[in-house]
């Protein structure tokens, strides 16, 4: 019976369990009075940013102001899709910066995060798909990044529960692949990071929401927080989901919209799929996480909303899509869905840097993508904060490019970018 | 009753149609259904419908889902299935399945048919509405059901009720804002072998209801104890109903672990049923009410301030004895008992509420998270609301204190083999989210999303830091209620029918030839018409001859067409395009380029103007959409004194193109009422005329750069036309071509395809089009060219290439890098832009490409390098134009 | 999926429209601005947590374009209204219980 129930794989098996957890994270601190910088935003990126802060740039009377609980956020709810195979040279250096890091972090941080490096298959339906995908590969083969056309025969062999047949709706034209691209375990990269920057002396401060800033001659002062006034030297704002909100607190407009993304796992399956595998034509971005359940994202719902759930009909739609690359699928069950609450740029690109308050500093609009970048995001951003001027990784995703012109635009290259 | 068999890992069993799997594997004995995911430990039955953490298994017939509990699947003739260690699989071949849905609205949309949602229904009904009601069990009486009693006589009545629908196996899976719900009805697992061939498995309902009630009852809670998870322990209402109602006679003698009233009367249940109940052990200090008067009448013992601490089992690994401690003296004792039932108390069905983001309250009394939520729009009833019905007076109580070996056996996620102790070291290591132990000990992530483990965290949780259960708050629910099949939500939308296919009324005539389609967008479009045995090469070489030496035709269909009219067409068209409309004379057609706010070329096309105040704009075949889209918004939103009036016309008028040295001739034969000479019909003109009587409009347009025209025809004449065409076109050579020839042709002439040619960068000037932007007045767009970086040097430029080596068409989106310029110190190669388009031009003997390049328009006659994999190409920048320069050809 | 009344057409899913983010914001006359005026026309949109006045049309059915109030954390939806006329009141706050339906 097992060999008409498997494909290609294994009948019943015994499960892997997940490695232990060490017996302490971080500590849970109350607010000091003041600190040399604060950090708004317990997310990844915050908690990369204070790292970053204490080991590269020996600030360690640091804060990170968390208003639930710690990650909660983006980073508890997206895909875990890393890469950095990105078109432009400013998108590709960042996100390259950021695949390096993650290339040694578990030894940075001496913490697991099942970074598993296997793979991010990009599929193209059309001809104009192909051509646009082949740019893609064009590029980043100048800019150092590893990535390779595959014919569908060869995405077939990689993947072979995939339909490459010319009969389907959109077939497989072909794919661009980065094999150092993958997944990691995201509340474990969130949590590896709080250990750390606990362990070098950061306080990691939940439940308190930052409500307003101290700002006298434009300069920033300290945060207005549930628990009271923190004074603050500097403050970055690495609030996903609500960083427009908190711009308007400190006296400026940030060209964000707010919007949620779903996503959706299946129970534990037989492994049947090694590589992640993403179709922006068809709107489907999946991989097999460690303990055998399908991980998929979604698309973004149509309208500004905070709520942190998504219309059904995303789901569906992409269900129907999802049977058409993987007739083996129609048996999976959808166990759960859920919805983050992203910040999408005009360019569907990051912001990061200084703002118009001074040694106020923003990071932002990493829109359905930025999770890949959690490493080199706080290491910019750290930069950036100790410094007071961008890390020349940064540089081009400064706030004043949507007056000067000079966007980025990542749209051109997928509606929703994982 | 009669009985069937079916198949459980490959062995055969006895059950009654209708009833649980579950039931009937207890009835015959088997206890143990699988081992545990993690820790490999026996496991069996627990529960009595979805709240099932351990009894997975996997359908082998019919379609193999690939995890369902043992506890809602039906026995049904040829149900065969397979255990599971909570692990499905995916069997690879074809599930052939039907799945569909369907949409209602209705006045009020009852969920649960127990006592409470009917009660409601009927309420609902009398009040003249039209009601729906859902339940995921098979026949209606919820909780009553359970007991094996019929419904009251008026209630039967309301189930008969001419408005109301009434679905069983329907489960509602979420609740969506402004009272959306979608449900999910199993429609033929149940039949076995007899369900009818055509009938859909699931069918998906999406109900849109004026007024919801939620009356989904409660799942019944275990309590953390050590060795909490061998089978023989069952929740008290699912091991009484097992006995009472399925005639499950294994068990022989029973030791009841409880925190309310319900374990008497479920004790009484399986007294009544011949097993033999040790006793009741009662957490709390005394207890009363009818349900404890009834027990003790039976003479069950009962011994309060006590409950279970451990269990032993035998040697096939199920429950063989239980040790009760004493909670005032923590003395233990031992009682052999092959079943232990525990009542933990209710934990009402909360899901659907937290859905849209209500909030359950803990109700101490209830020992339980109500949701009293009431909104003329939304109601919850019984249990959920805190009507309980009996006499339960729970106590909060989730079990006793585990030292930390006892600790490491306390299962509180059976299917995730989570344990008390790994609870006590999440809390160790420094969290106090709910959500934080969630994930670090991954329970409430199995398939039952923690239907009963989630409370028990809540409850170890307050244990450990003495809190209450309001203060933790509950694990947040998420759609879908139940795991839902993907087929089931992909429905129909499969194959042809996951996206609608576009074709032009030529479609067919394209099948016939033998045409090769390419998708664009949703249309279907001949990429190319190969003769037999010939590939794509050669076609498009034979098909660009034909055109550019003697006549060849395409079907242009798809291009979007939108029909504008209204006395202030024209000023509209000046805002719109980014060059004057106003000024074209009627009869006459002019290229025109559109920009975004953003300055950012967006779309391009022709516009002919028919009239004074009409115009017929054509836009790329993928754009149609966006740009009436962008037309409406304009006129609605900020233009409101403009009197236009815009009409989507695309699959009204069909365009077929006739390109080539004899197009005119060849027309000419067609077209009698009408003189196509060069003089009486210039370029860029459009005519009135007829073919066979059949109105056409024909344009002197060409994308080719020869002599062209295109004849716009209604929809359904153009498969005569391009009939008649053919039929004529034969002694003239008539050669039929597609898109991919289309491209050779206009690429040769430098006309740019937007979205090819562009990549959402590039203003009309990058494109070497200033002649395209008006000076005089004012258009969308044209601010943005002021901003510093869209007026920088060194933008990337539309430029020709010539490969170095004329054979060699270099790969589209290969960049272009400064000569000999290899990668830095970081790896990274300097590039100077990349090549939009590239082909073979069969007239120039030679490769060809269009490249955007920085600064290119200044750099004519310079050479680069393309690195394509590991050869360096050579190309030489060159104007984009490569074929008659001078236009001689088109007239 | 919403349920969003279509001034023309009544209650409709909202599969059957196409957002229009923050309404309200004019076509400034672009000549008169510098270029961060003329940048903040192009990309600032309001994006509140809470009441937002925001753009509709309803592109699957009647083609027109409307303004409503609706809610960005409960999704409550409040009066509509059409373009050129008095924008209605924000409706008033939430209940403590959390969202009406
Ligand atoms: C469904 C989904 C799928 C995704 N898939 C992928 C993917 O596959 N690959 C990928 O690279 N990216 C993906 N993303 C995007 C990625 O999750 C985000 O870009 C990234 O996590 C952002 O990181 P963050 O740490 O800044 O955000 P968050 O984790 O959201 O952190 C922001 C934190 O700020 C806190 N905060 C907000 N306001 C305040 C305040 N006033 N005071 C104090 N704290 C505040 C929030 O509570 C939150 O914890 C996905 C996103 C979603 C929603
Ligand atoms: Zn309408």
């Amino acid at each position: 019976m097992n060999d008409t129930l498997s494909p290609g794989t294994i009948g019943r098996r015994q499960a892997a369990a997940l490695p232990e957890q060490p017996p302490q994270l971080w500590k849970s601190v109350k607010p000091k009075k003041a600190y040399d910088a604060v950090i708004v935003g317990g997310g990844g990126h915050g908690l990369s940013t204070a790292y970053y802060l204490a080991k590269n740039h020996g600030l360690t009377n640091i804060a990170v102001v968390e208003k639930g609980w710690l990650a909660g956020g983006n980073t508890a709810r997206n895909t875990t899709i890393i890469r950095s195979n990105y078109l432009w040279d400013e998108s590709a250096a960042i996100y390259e910066h950021s695949l390096k890091l993650w290339e040694t972090l578990e030894e940075d941080l001496g913490y697991e995060m099942f970074f598993s490096q296997r793979g991010v298959l990009t599929l193209a339906h059309s001809v104009s798909d192909v051509r646009s995908k082949k740019r893609n590969l064009y590029a980043n083969a100048l800019n150092g990044i590893d990535s390779e056309w595959l014919t569908p025969a060869e995405v077939k062999k990689l993947v072979p529960i995939i339909n490459i047949s010319e009969d389907v709706r959109y077939p497989v034209h072909g794919a661009t692949y980065q094999p150092r691209g993958g997944i990691a375990k995201h509340d474990w990269v969130a949590w590896g990071y709080a250990k750390a920057a606990s362990d070098l002396g950061v306080d990691i401060i939940q439940g308190t929401e930052v409500t307003g800033f101290d700002i006298r001659n434009n300069r920033v002062q300290g945060v207005h927080t549930s628990q009271g006034t923190i004074a603050a030297g500097k403050v970055g704002l690495v609030a996903a989901g609500h960083s427009s909100l908190l711009a308007e607190l400190a006296g400026f407009s940030i060209p964000i919209q707010s919007r949620p993304l779903q996503a959706l796992v299946s129970p534990l399956l037989e492994q049947v799929l090694n590589t992640v595998v993403m179709s922006g034509a068809v709107h489907v971005y999946v991989s097999q996480a460690h303990k055998g359940e399908l991980v998929m994202g979604a698309g973004t719902d149509a309208f500004n909303s905070y709520s942190q759930r998504g219309g059904f009909h995303v789901i569906e739609h992409q269900m129907a899509a999802a049977l058409e690359l993987f007739p083996i699928f129609a048996r999976a069950q959808v166990l759960r869905t859920w919805g983050g609450i992203v910040d999408i740029a005009p360019d569907a690109s990051p912001i990061i840097g200084l703002t118009p308050v001074e040694n106020l500093f923003i990071n932002t609009g990493w829109g359905t993508g930025g999770f890949k970048a959690t490493p080199g995001s706080g290491w910019v951003m750290a930069h950036t904060m100790a410094n007071g001027r961008p890390h020349e990784l940064n540089r081009p995703f400064a706030l004043d490019r949507f007056e000067t012109g000079h966007l980025i635009d990542e749209h051109g290259a997928a509606g929703v970018a994982h | 009753m009669s009985e069937i068999s079916f198949s459980f890992d490959d062995k055969s069993y006895k059950g009654h149609p209708g009833e649980p799997m579950a039931a009937a594997l207890l009835r015959s004995g088997l206890l143990t259904i699988t081992n545990s995911t993690y820790h490999g430990r026996p496991r069996g039955v627990v529960g009595l419908g979805v709240e099932e953490p351990n009894a997975l298994v996997q359908l082998v017939s019919g379609t193999m889902e690939s995890m369902l509990p043992a506890t809602v699947i039906e026995v049904a003739a040829g149900l065969a299935a397979r255990s599971l260690t909570g692990i499905g699989a995916l069997p690879d071949h074809p599930e052939e399945a039907r799945y569909d849905k369907t949409n209602r609205y209705v006045d009020t949309l009852v969920v649960g048919a127990g006592l409470a949602g009917l009660k409601a229904a009927e309420e609902h009904l009398r009040a003249g509405r039209e009601v729906m009601l859902i339940d995921d069990q098979p026949g209606p009486g919820g909780h009553l059901r359970q007991l094996g009693q019929e419904l009251p006589p008026a209630l039967r009545e309301v189930l008969a009720h001419k408005n109301l629908t009434y679905l069983c196996r329907c489960t509602a899976t979420g609740l969506y804002d402004q009272n959306y719900i979608v449900a999910i009805e199993r429609r033929s697992d149940h039949l076995g072998n007899a369900a009818p061939a055509n009938r859909a498995r699931i069918r998906v309902w999406h109900i849109r209801a004026d007024q919801v009630v939620l009356a989904t009852g409660a799942f019944q809670r275990p309590l953390i104890f050590a060795n909490n998870d061998r089978p023989g322990i069952l929740l008290s209402h699912a091991a009484a109903t097992y006995v009472a109602v399925h005639g499950v006679r294994g068990f022989r003698t029973a030791v009841v672990a409880t925190v309310d009233n319900q374990g008497y009367r479920d004790a009484l249940r399986l007294h009544k049923a011949g097993v033999t109940v040790q006793g009741i052990y009662d957490v709390r200090p005394g207890a009363g009410g009818p349900s404890v008067d009834a027990a003790r009448a039976a003479g069950i013992p009962v011994r309060f301030r006590a409950t279970v601490l451990d269990t032993g089992s035998n040697t096939a690994g199920a429950l063989d004895n239980v040790i009760i401690r004493d909670l005032d003296t923590n003395e233990t004792i031992q009682i052999a008992a092959d079943l232990l039932a525990v009542s933990g108390g209710w934990t009402p069905i909360v899901d659907l509420a937290t859905h849209i983001g209500i909030k359950p309250k803990w109700s101490a009394e209830h020992a339980a998270f109500l949701v009293s939520h009431t909104t003329d729009r939304l109601r919850t009833a019984g249990m959920l609301a805190g009507d309980f019905g009996g006499d339960d007076d729970p106590s909060v109580y989730f079990g006793p204190a585990l030292d930390e070996e006892q600790s490491r056996h306390a299962y509180i996620d059976l299917q995730r083999d989570a344990t008390l102790h790994e609870l006590r070291r999440a809390v160790g290591a420094g969290l106090h989210s709910i959500e934080h132990i969630k994930r670090y000990t991954t329970i409430g992530t199995a398939h039952d999303q923690g239907k009963t483990s989630g409370m028990l965290t809540i409850g170890a949780l307050c244990q450990l830091n003495a809190l209450s259960p309001g203060d933790v708050g509950t694990l947040s629910f998420r759609p879908p209620y139940v795991p839902v099949p993907f087929a089931a939500l992909a429905g129909r939308e499969r194959g042809p029918l996951s996206d609608p296919i576009r074709i032009t009324p030529l479609h067919q005539w394209h099948v016939e030839a033998g045409a090769v389609f390419e998708d664009v967008g949703q249309w279907k479009r001949p990429w190319y018409f190969p003769e037999p045995g010939e590939g794509m090469e050669a076609a498009v070489r034979r098909e660009c001859v034909a055109a550019r030496e003697g006549v060849a035709v395409m079907d242009a269909s798809t291009l979007g067409k939108i029909d504008i009219q209204g006395p202030d067409a024209a000023v509209f068209l000046d805002r719109i395009y980014t060059n004057m409309f106003s000024t074209l004379p009627e009869g006459q057609c002019r290229y025109g380029v559109m920009c975004k706010a953003d300055g950012i070329v967006f779309d391009d096309g022709v516009t002919t103007r028919l009239g004074k105040n009409h115009f017929l704009m054509t836009t790329t075949t993928g754009g149609a959409a966006r740009v009436l889209a962008w037309l409406e918004e304009w006129l609605q939103t900020e233009w409101p004194d403009l009197k236009v009036y815009c009409t989507s016309v695309t699959e009204h008028i069909a365009t077929i193109a006739l390109v080539g040295p004899k197009s005119r001739q060849l027309l000419q034969e067609l077209v009698k009422d009408t003189d196509l000479s060069k003089a009486a019909f210039p370029f860029m003109h459009s005519r009135e005329a007829t073919i066979d009587d059949i109105p056409v409009r024909i344009a002197r347009i060409s994308f080719s750069g020869e002599l062209a025209f295109e004849i716009n025809v209604a929809w359904g004449y153009a498969r005569h036309i391009w009939e008649r065409l053919w039929a004529l076109g034969a002694g003239y050579g008539l050669t039929a071509y597609g898109t991919e020839t289309m491209h050779v042709l206009r690429a040769e002439k430098g006309y740019i395809i937007v979205g090819q040619d562009t990549d959402g960068t590039q203003t009309p000037y990058d494109l070497n089009m200033s002649w395209v932007v008006s000076k005089k007045k004012e258009f969308i767009g044209k601010r943005s060219f002021q901003l510093p970086h869209l007026k920088a040097a060194g933008r990337l430029q539309l430029v020709g290439l010539l490969p170095g080596n004329v054979d060699e068409v270099i790969p589209e989106g290969a960049y272009i890098t400064v000569h000999n310029a290899g990668p830095d110190e970081q790896g990274k190669t300097p590039h100077t832009g990349f090549v939009t388009s590239s082909y073979y031009s069969p007239m120039l003997g030679r490769a060809f490409a269009l490249a955007l390049v920085a600064g290119g328009l200044d750099r004519m006659g310079e050479d680069v390098v393309v690195p394509v994999g590991k050869n360096l190409l050579r190309a030489t920048i060159c104007d984009a134009v490569f074929i008659d320069k001078e236009n001689l050809r088109r007239d | 999926m919403l349920y969003i009344p279509c001034p023309h057409c009544g209650l409709r899913n909202e599969t059957e429209f196409h957002y229009g983010a923050e309404a309200g914001v004019a076509y400034p006359e672009p000549n008169t601005l510098t270029d961060s005026e003329w940048a903040k026309y192009l990309h600032i949109r309001a994006n509140p947590k809470g009441w937002l006045a925001e753009r509709w049309v309803h592109y699957a059915g009647c083609g027109r374009w409307f303004n409503l109030w609706r809610n960005t954390i409960t999704h409550e939806i409040g009066p509509a209204w059409l373009p050129f006329t008095t924008k209605p009141k924000a409706p008033g706050n939430i209940g403590q219980e959390g969202p009406r339906v």
